[in-house]
């Protein structure tokens, strides 16, 4: 087993940095380095300027070198210019450079000055991620419940009618993306004109002009049902619909075993069957495909908080590529590939040992 | 506006029905042609046994011939504005008719004046163009390399199989952000992607061929020198804009988005082809192929590939309908496409905005795509339930 985990961990920092270094290489192309020293610099630079600029500013030599000096295994670059400043990586306004540390990358705890935000990346990031988790846990919550029980309902009678209109149900789900069930939820339930929200609002059963808010942004000092339900529903109901499809994949299986057949025959009611028997093992599959799904909430997340005007994380990536935040996208793609390989890790490991069949060496 | 004057929700729906008549005579000449002889058409035949694989293959259809006939579909220029007024709600006539023109706006205009239905329905054509042979490419890229990797396992599959977590690691919409944006476009990135991805179908059929034909050298020598002479003069046009005869050509930023599209989508294919082939290789026709004396890219491309065409036929359907989602989230963030375009993504994109005010330039996209992602899904349900019946 420890050799399973230190194994699935070496493989897990290589791809870690293999993807952060695609990441700083396509952040760091010359096209967006000069638009950085045109924004930075001036507009009306030449290109003598910019070039100048960015090797200035550390941003010449090699890839691989300001990948190092980024990630913090390479000292920082340091520049004595022609009035005798010395200025480099480590080294902040107005500090003695020989005070100044030789590493300063991500792995120091240094992800560098975010332009759009003006201020430290990791406190943006951080700050935003809390938002987002709210935002997560909400959906968890929802989602988890929902497509378990519609997936051990419908699994439970194969082609039962029950089955047949939880499946039709499940795949309408997975065939609406975000934005389209965000665009019709805010249709049905938050628009002044058409919807629910007229009628209930001639009838004079609420006082505001619609039921539900169609943004979000005030959730983000105060999370009400009224503010949140509808983000929250656009994200689950995106992923219910699969990981029901999972469920009743694996609970059909489970049904035709042995094992239920005995317990049937032996006289024991449907009811505890499924509960006692059926329902344990049907649900490691589900496990795995719940824990695979987070990187997939990741890009419902950033289009809900496009859509609904929530500053999370999804919302911070947007802004960081749209104004060609470099250090801000770095963070922000760090991030979302430690979520990625965390929770692939997690489902591994889970798998196992939820699993007696696999037996490790 | 005179509130009179107004089509009412009957008179629009007769009206669109009738402008999509085209559309329905083609799809009751498909269902009666195909119901009749159901029998004598193998998996497609057995389609028409299933409501469920029947009700997802018309609402496919009705796309996929929206998009062929679209033309004669539209009542407007979907590009072109039409008067000052901003967001006409559905039924609106035009203010000044001239001859020959559509006189109303069927399901309203957005806030440009620019008429909603039209740009739906040419926006079919495009999502039906691009969707469709994004899979394919992602297919051909994922069998030619999966195929080889679960075959002969070992280093190579050691190799390929983590370069496609890598790809599967990476959150999509970060990919997005970086692959398709107008800097790219001055670096050769899209290009060598381009030159990687579309190499791969000459490769696919060349061996293909060459596998089955080597025994007869004329055969042979005719099919591989024709897939090689238009493989590599499409090559030469897709990828690098350097066909000598310009026909083949790709605008730069649809190569981009056609490129970021099949490369996320290739991984998954590759892993679960993989897969199968890891499974079939243990088979006793496999076993008899080997000793035969059969050479392994035979035995990968017509003893097992074939073998494993159900539950890849119900995988391209359903990957259909998921790439058209990507390319509706592209949309939607406005990447890769030009503002004026129809396609759903973008037109969702340019009403959200005014989602709280006017509904219509938004839910009418939106309900289109879900309607196609909706069929496609249930078209691959209905495949895989008669694909396991025999």
């Amino acid at each position: 087993m420890l050799k399973f985990v230190a194994r699935r961990l070496g493989v897990m920092v290589l791809t870690a940095l293999a993807l952060t270094f695609v990441v700083f290489y396509l952040t760091n192309l010359p096209p967006n380095l000069e638009k950085l020293a045109r924004t930075e610099g001036s507009v009306r630079m030449t290109d003598q300027a910019v070039a100048s600029w960015i090797e200035n500013n550390g941003h010449g030599g090699s890839v691989f070198g300001r990948y190092a000096q980024w990630l913090g295994i390479a000292p920082g670059w340091v520049l004595t210019d022609d009035k005798g400043v010395t200025r480099g990586r480590c080294i902040q306004n107005n500090q003695d450079p020989a005070t100044a540390a030789t590493y300063c990358g991500v792995l120091q705890g240094e992800w560098g000055f975010s332009t759009v935000f003006k201020k430290p990346v990791l406190e943006s990031v951080l700050q935003k991620l809390g938002s987002t988790g709210w935002l997560m846990m909400w959906v968890m919550i929802v989602m988890v419940p929902v497509s378990l029980i519609m997936g051990v309902l419908s699994g439970m009678r194969e082609g039962s009618r029950l089955d047949r209109s939880l499946s039709i149900v499940a795949i309408a789900t997975t065939a609406t993306p975000e934005y389209v069930s965000g665009v019709i939820l805010v249709a049905i339930f938050a628009s002044a004109t058409a919807g629910i929200s007229p009628i209930l609002h001639d009838w004079g059963w609420i006082s505001g002009k619609t039921l539900f808010l169609g943004t979000a942004t005030s959730a983000m000092d105060n999370i009400t049902f009224w503010n949140f339900a509808l983000p929250v529903l656009t994200i689950a109901l995106y992923g219910i619909g699969y990981i029901a499809r999972m469920t009743r994949a694996s609970m059909t299986e489970v049904m035709t075993q042995q094992y239920i057949r005995t317990a049937r025959l032996k006289g024991v009611r449907f009811r505890t069957v499924v509960m006692r028997h059926a329902l344990r093992n049907a649900l490691i599959a589900p496990f795995t495909v719940i824990m695979l799904q987070f990187p997939w909430l990741l890009n419902g997340v950033v289009i809900t908080e496009a859509l609904f005007n929530y500053k999370g994380f999804g919302w911070t990536l947007v802004q960081a590529a749209g104004n060609n935040d470099i250090d801000l996208l770095l963070g922000c793609s760090v991030v979302a590939v430690l979520v990625v390989l965390v929770t692939q890790l997690i489902s591994d490991i889970g798998y196992v040992f939820l699993n007696p069949r696999i037996r490790l060496a | 506006m005179d509130q009179t004057t107004l089509l009412s929700w009957g008179q629009i729906i007769a009206r669109i029905v009738q402008q999509f008549l085209p559309v329905w005579i083609a799809l009751i000449v498909t269902f009666a042609v195909s119901i009749r002889y159901k029998r004598k058409l193998g998996l497609y035949g057995k389609l028409f046994d299933s409501p469920v694989g029947m009700i997802g293959f018309a609402l496919v259809m009705f796309w996929v011939y929206t998009a062929i006939f679209a033309d004669m579909i539209i009542t407007m220029d979907p590009i072109a504005q039409f008067g000052r007024v901003k967001n006409p709600p559905p039924g609106t006539p035009l203010v000044d008719v001239k001859d020959g023109q559509y006189a109303y706006f069927l399901l309203g205009a957005d806030h440009l004046a620019r008429d909603v239905f039209s740009r739906v329905v040419m926006g079919a054509r495009r999502v039906l163009t691009i969707a469709p042979a994004a899979t394919t490419f992602a297919f051909i890229m994922g069998v030619t390399l999966g195929l080889p990797a679960g075959y002969f396992g070992g280093k190579l599959d050691t190799v390929l199989s983590f370069l496609a977590n890598l790809v599967l690691a990476f959150p999509v919409i970060l990919l997005f952000y970086l692959l398709v944006t107008p800097e790219i476009r001055n670096t050769n990135i899209p290009v060598v992607l381009a030159a990687v991805l579309f190499i791969f179908p000459v490769i696919f059929l060349t061996v293909l061929f060459n596998s089955r034909f080597f025994t007869n050298p004329p055969k042979r020598n005719l099919y591989v020198g024709i897939t090689l002479v238009i493989g590599l003069w499409a090559y030469l046009g897709l990828a690098f804009n350097k066909d000598p005869l310009g026909v083949w050509s790709m605008d730069p930023n649809l190569l981009n988005v056609f490129v970021s599209v099949v490369f996320v989508n290739s991984p998954t294919v590759f892993r679960i082809v993989r897969g199968i082939v890891m499974d079939l290789k243990a088979r006793d026709y496999v076993a008899a192929g080997q000793t035969r004396g059969e050479s392994a890219w035979y035995i990968m491309l017509w003893e097992i590939l074939p073998n494993a065409r159900g539950p890849l036929i119900v995988d391209f359907c359903l990957r259909i309908g998921y790439t058209t989602i990507l390319l509706g989230t592209l949309g939607f963030f406005g990447l890769g496409v030009s503002p004026e375009s129809p396609d759903w993504g973008s037109t969702i994109d340019d009403g959200r905005k005014l989602l709280s005010l006017y509904l219509h330039p938004a839910i009418t996209p939106a309900l289109a795509l879900m309607s196609l992602v909706l069929g496609l899904n249930l078209l691959a349900d209905g495949l895989r339930e008669e694909s396991l019946k025999d």
